[in-house]
């Protein structure tokens, strides 16, 4: 491209969330107009407000909203908008909408559709990868099987769903593998094709940020590490990758330029490898938008990656802080989401009443103060990112910052954040070598951290006084006492008497007396515990205490056998039948919820006397689905 | 604005004399609470939890908002009668559902929550803090009805029991019966008078008479559940407006039907922010003197139990006798009058008179401090009018028509105990520290008087003076009079709302005021101010 630099005035970001209000900032910084589209559930969403302008897309899913091209273009001319981010995820890779865009007449702030497309395509990305020497893992459809490397992966061309896939460990065992597969596929899916590849097993996740421009030129700003993932989806992401030294890193930044060039990639992109621990390293697959984890690179290099691309895309050439960026220290990102890794990763919506980020830490989020969480779109609702002089200086940054933001809301994976910041803070310089892409799934979380006593005590005198404010008494004031005070926090039970000057002087915490002295009271008094409503945050939301109401109203003992939707989401099947005998623990229904499938088992062995809901059916938090007798 | 300064010195031999003199006092008293908070005994209780109840605190506990505070009346009612201590009925101020109420409660445990001439004037005066407070009525009933053998006591004083209960209805204020078992004969006309009745599934039993009395009667067979069961008033007679499954339903649906009382208070509410004292409370132990006879500065109870222990003196140079001013307590704004040097002087009781006039005034409320020995006598008194100033105060007490709140801090003698709102002059609440001693004169005046009178008599006979027989006599006397002044026999004889912790008088005092903030406040008018 050739032509003339023409700053951009004014960008609508196809996406929501924190992206959207990312992207936003950059593009205040910079003098530029913003639009914001939203669907109906995100009309409250702080990024609307973010924005100059909002077009509304009717309707909820993304199939309805942010997927919808046509719509975002037209709201694009609408607001006069002269370009468009896409962001990340939604229609960020999808090289038609590039196209539509460009059609359209505005500026498309990513890579050139033919990029999007020539990455797109797993098998010929890969092909081209090779012949611009970039390391792919080898596969039989380029080497003998006995030249791919061990371990290795049988897998059934037509195949799917695991079947007639085979991990083969020693060479002896390569050919009985390969027959074996043969025989399986061939009666599964009618055909017995399979093909060889090396099994990375024990591999971490390292990337490359590239930035290219129109000119060019491209840039490698070095690498992240993306190792700590659940299921596929990173959880911590950290810049520079503790395990690449310089000449590696030398090495896969020209790998990851390479790839770039090979596409004629313009804009910010990312080049994913899979590294395993002989410092070997192959291709996976080439990102080509912002990522989600762009913040740490951001950190490290002092680079506003979106300020690039806005420019990039604008026509200039990348300026020379770009040319010459060098590693600054070391940054940490964890991707704060609302779901509970203590219960299947279990997601969970509801309003989030206080957001109150540290400001000591950069804080890129989807929620503030009041914001509801939808089913609707993905779990992740802020990523806060510490930038020390050292990765253990970095994590201890990141757990005193998590740890001074006020989340009150629904259950986050906070908890969980914090124990693998321990273990990076720990580690420091020294990854644990047993850590891959697989690690955290195969750990066993076992309990969710629960509040220590002092913090169960604290919580109950805040509620104490707090249900004692409007009165001239000290909490529970008696002239004539007689029993303690007892409170039901979560499953914990707090009994408690409080003195004629309004202090605790008995606290019985799960039946263990706690000793009261001054030094209890001042500790107290530092635990931050926040009474909303029925529950009781304690330290910054790191625990919500639901107080347990003092009566149950007849109707809900009387089903007590009833199950309830655990969050709200759609029945997507019915799996009972009324009278139907069932085990304890046995599913009763399925329900999608943020995009994942939920099981609903019996409570208890019983018969099913009442189904209360049908197939398709949208549910509410709470509301009884099966009645178990 | 004028904060009164910390004058107490907590080192004294005269601080920990008064400090253990009291805490004596107290130490008896919580023992005395203890057996009235045990009910009918371990044996009883026992019996009847293992039925699936609930002690009556538990009741009432479970009734009230949490955290909220309770102000218990007259726990050792029937203190030193033959009846049991407490009355076998606790009542007492809560707050339910944001709402003050008065709850009466009867405790089955105690002879069957059965109603003796004590617990009935318990249950009236409970009835008179609502009329005069606008404070909702919740009773919790479990009674078996009149303690047979008092009958003569009790019948005819009882009936008020029903009439109160309507007549607080008739008056709008409110009236909620939970019925936790049996209320019969005329004991069912406790729900029966009441605006909202609650009915327990199994448990309540409500019926003029017993299948026993009905077989009598007209030789009918019947049952407790068709002559009074709950599903059957909640179905058939309509006596039940709600059905509980349980006792724990029951107080849950008592807390419903309160919370659409909508009952709003009328006062003008709180002034000032309530700012605590600035001095400790628990001074106030070492302030009254052990020693009826040493008296003490109330200044000093007064920078301990008002806000910011701010107290703006009120002709503080005349009539030094009797300390009066202004001040606040939790908030709401008082006058407070309270005694110093014990006698009553003529001016004390005019500058008395002229500060009840002025509170009454500016419709605020008064607080009474007693540590009176009475109005002075004597001939120079006498001659300069001190029946006319006592009558002054009296009069200007008795004619007060702002809320009264009277503290027994210590003495309470002669006439004195009514020109400083005593019982009779009906303050809406008054209390008494364990120290206090009530009485018409102090036992060894009272004592003497008598030997003085009976010499006189003898003299005038011309019969000889037994001075043995005296002396045995005076001592006797004294001991009597001693022992009756106590505040354990008074609060028995329910001639106060209880006996307090001095350093509960705040938290104490603050409720009240509350409490009394529930309807309007009009002083008297009708005269201008007397300069006395």
């Amino acid at each position: 491209m050739t032509t003339r630099p023409a700053p951009l005035t004014c960008v609508l970001v196809a996406n929501r969330g924190e992206i959207a209000g990312r992207i936003f900032r950059t593009c205040r910084a910079m003098g530029i107009r913003t639009v914001a589209v939203f669907s109906d559930a995100d009309a409250e969403a702080p990024f609307v407000g973010d924005a100059d302008v909002a077009v509304h897309l009717p309707g909820n899913t993304p199939a309805e909203t942010y997927l919808r091209g046509d719509r975002i273009v037209e709201a694009a001319h609408r607001a006069g908008a002269d370009a468009i981010h896409p962001g990340y995820g939604f229609l960020s890779e999808n090289a038609a909408f590039a196209r539509q865009v460009v059609d359209a007449g505005l500026t498309w702030i990513g890579p050139p559709a033919e990029a999007i497309e020539a990455m797109g395509s797993k098998i010929a990305a890969k092909q081209r990868m090779r012949t611009v020497g970039v390391p792919v893992a080898p596969d039989s459809t380029t080497h003998r099987p006995t030249e791919i490397g061990l371990p290795a992966l049988v897998k059934a061309s037509a195949g799917g769903g695991g079947r007639g896939m085979r991990i083969v460990r020693s060479a002896t065992e390569l050919d009985g593998a390969i027959a074996a597969a043969e025989r399986e596929a061939a009666s599964a899916f009618g055909d017995g094709t399979v093909f060889v590849e090396r099994y990375l097993e024990r591999a971490r996740h390292v990337e490359v940020q590239i930035v290219a421009d129109a000119h060019g030129a491209v840039v490698a700003l070095f690498e992240r590490d993306c190792t700590f993932q659940r299921r596929h989806q990173k959880v911590v992401e950290e810049a520079p990758s503790p395990v690449v030294d310089e000449p590696l890193r030398h090495r896969m930044c020209q790998s990851a330029v390479a790839a770039a060039r090979a596409v004629g990639y313009v804009g910010a992109g990312t080049v994913e490898f899979l590294l395993d621990r002989d410092g070997q390293y192959w291709f996976l697959e080439m990102n080509t938008r912002l990522q989600v984890e762009h913040p740490v690179t951001e950190a490290i290099t002092g680079i506003d990656l979106v300020q690039v691309q806005l420019d990039v895309a604008a026509g200039f050439p990348l300026p020379d802080r770009v040319r010459t960026a060098r590693i600054g220290g070391h940054a940490i990102e964890v991707r704060l989401c609302a779901e509970d890794p203590y219960h299947d990763y279990r997601p969970s919506t509801g309003r989030f009443t206080t957001v109150r980020f540290d400001p000591a830490i950069r804080a890129e989020s989807a929620i503030e103060s009041g914001t509801t969480i939808t089913p609707y779109y993905d779990s992740m609702v802020a990523k806060l990112i510490a930038h020390g002089r050292t990765r253990a200086e970095a994590a201890r940054l990141l757990i005193g910052g998590l740890d001074r933001s006020v989340i009150h809301g629904p259950v986050t994976n906070r908890a969980m954040l914090r124990m693998l910041l321990s273990r990076i803070a720990a580690e420091g310089d020294q990854p644990d070598p047993e850590v891959d892409t697989a690690w955290l799934d195969g750990q066993e979380l076992g309990e969710a951290p629960g509040p220590s006593a002092e913090q169960l005590a604290a919580a109950a005198v805040a509620v104490a006084r707090h249900r004692a404010a409007p009165w001239t008494t000290p909490p529970g004031w008696r002239n004539n006492p007689s029993d303690l005070h007892r409170i039901g926090l979560g499953d914990h039970l707090v009994e408690y008497r409080f003195d004629r000057r309004g202090q605790p002087d008995i606290l019985v915490v799960d039946g263990d007396a706690l000793t009261v002295d001054a030094d209890r009271l001042a500790a107290l008094d530092r635990v931050p515990v926040t009474v909303e409503g029925t529950t009781v945050h304690v330290a910054n939301g790191a625990f919500a205490l639901p107080i347990v109401p003092r009566f149950t109203p007849p109707d809900e003992a009387g089903r007590a056998g009833s199950t309830v939707a655990p969050m709200p989401g759609t029945v997507l099947r019915v799996l009972v039948e009324t009278d139907q005998e069932v085990a304890a623990g046995q599913p009763l229904l399925t329900i999608e919820a943020m995009k994942m499938e939920h099981q609903i088992v019996a409570p208890t062995a019983g018969t099913v006397r009442e189904i209360l809901v049908v197939a398709g059916q949208q549910l509410d938090h709470g509301q009884p689905l099966v009645v178990v007798e | 604005m004028t904060i009164l300064p910390d004058r107490v010195n907590r080192h004294s031999e005269a601080y920990a004399a008064n400090r253990q003199a009291l805490l004596d006092q107290l130490a008896e008293h919580d023992r005395e609470l203890a057996l009235a908070n045990g009910g009918g005994g371990e044996r009883y209780v026992a019996r009847h939890i293992a039925r699936g109840k609930l002690p009556v605190r538990q009741r009432i506990e479970l009734l009230l908002d949490p955290d909220a505070p309770f102000l218990e009346l007259s726990p050792l009612a029937a203190w030193g009668s033959d009846f049991p201590v407490g009355g076998g009925l606790v009542t007492g101020i809560g707050v339910i559902e944001g709402t003050e109420c008065m709850i009466s409660a009867n405790d089955p445990t105690v002879r069957g929550g059965t109603i003796n001439p004590l617990s009935v004037r318990k249950s009236l005066r409970a009835m008179e803090i609502c009329r005069d407070n606008r404070l909702p009525l919740v009773n919790l009933v479990e009674s078996g009805g009149a303690d047979l053998p008092t009958q003569s006591d009790l019948f005819i004083p009882a009936g008020r029991t029903f009439h109160d209960i309507t007549a607080l209805s008739a008056a709008g204020i409110p009236t909620v019966a939970i019925v936790f078992g049996n209320s019969t004969a005329g004991g069912a006309y406790v729900p029966g008078m009441s605006d909202y009745i609650v009915m327990i599934k199994e448990r309540s039993k409500v019926f003029l008479g017993g299948p026993p009395l009905v077989k009598m009667a007209t030789g009918e067979e019947s049952d407790d559940e068709s002559l009074g069961g709950a599903e059957m008033h909640s179905r058939v007679s309509g006596l039940g407006d709600y059905l509980a499954i349980d006792e724990a339903d029951g107080l849950r649906i008592g807390r419903q039907v309160v919370r659409r009382l909508n009952h709003r208070k009328r006062g003008p509410g709180r002034r000032g922010p309530g700012t605590p004292p600035r001095y400790d409370i628990d001074d106030l132990l070492g302030v009254p003197s052990a020693d009826p006879k040493v008296p003490f500065d109330p200044r000093d109870v007064i920078a301990r139990i008002v806000d910011d222990s701010d107290f703006d003196e009120f002709k503080p140079l005349y009539g030094s006798s009797l300390v009066t001013g202004y001040a606040e307590i939790c908030g709401y704004p008082v006058g407070i009058l309270a005694n110093h040097r014990g006698v009553l002087f003529g001016e004390d009781a005019q500058k008395g008179a002229q500060f009840i006039q002025l509170a009454n005034q500016i419709d605020t409320p008064l607080v009474f401090l007693q540590n009176t020995t009475g109005y002075m006598v004597g001939k120079e008194f006498e001659q300069r009018g001190i029946i006319k100033d006592g009558a002054k105060m009296i009069n200007a007490v008795t004619s007060s028509r702002v809320p009264h709140l009277t503290v027994h801090m210590a003495a309470s003698y002669g006439a004195g105990n009514y020109g400083m709102c005593g019982r009779a002059y009906g303050p809406r609440f008054l209390f008494a520290w364990p120290n206090a001693k009530t009485a018409v004169m102090g036992p060894a005046q009272l004592a003497g008087v008598m030997s003085i009178v009976a010499r006189q008599s003898a003299a005038s006979l011309g019969k000889p003076f037994d001075e043995e027989a005296d002396a045995k006599l005076r001592a006797a006397i004294e001991e009597q009079i001693e022992r009756e002044s106590l505040a354990l026999h008074m609060t028995g004889k329910l001639y106060d709302d209880g006996i307090i912790d001095p350093r509960d008088t705040r938290h104490v005092l603050g409720m009240c005021l509350s409490v009394i903030d529930n309807d309007e406040i009009h002083g008297t008018r009708g005269y201008g101010v007397y300069r006395m």
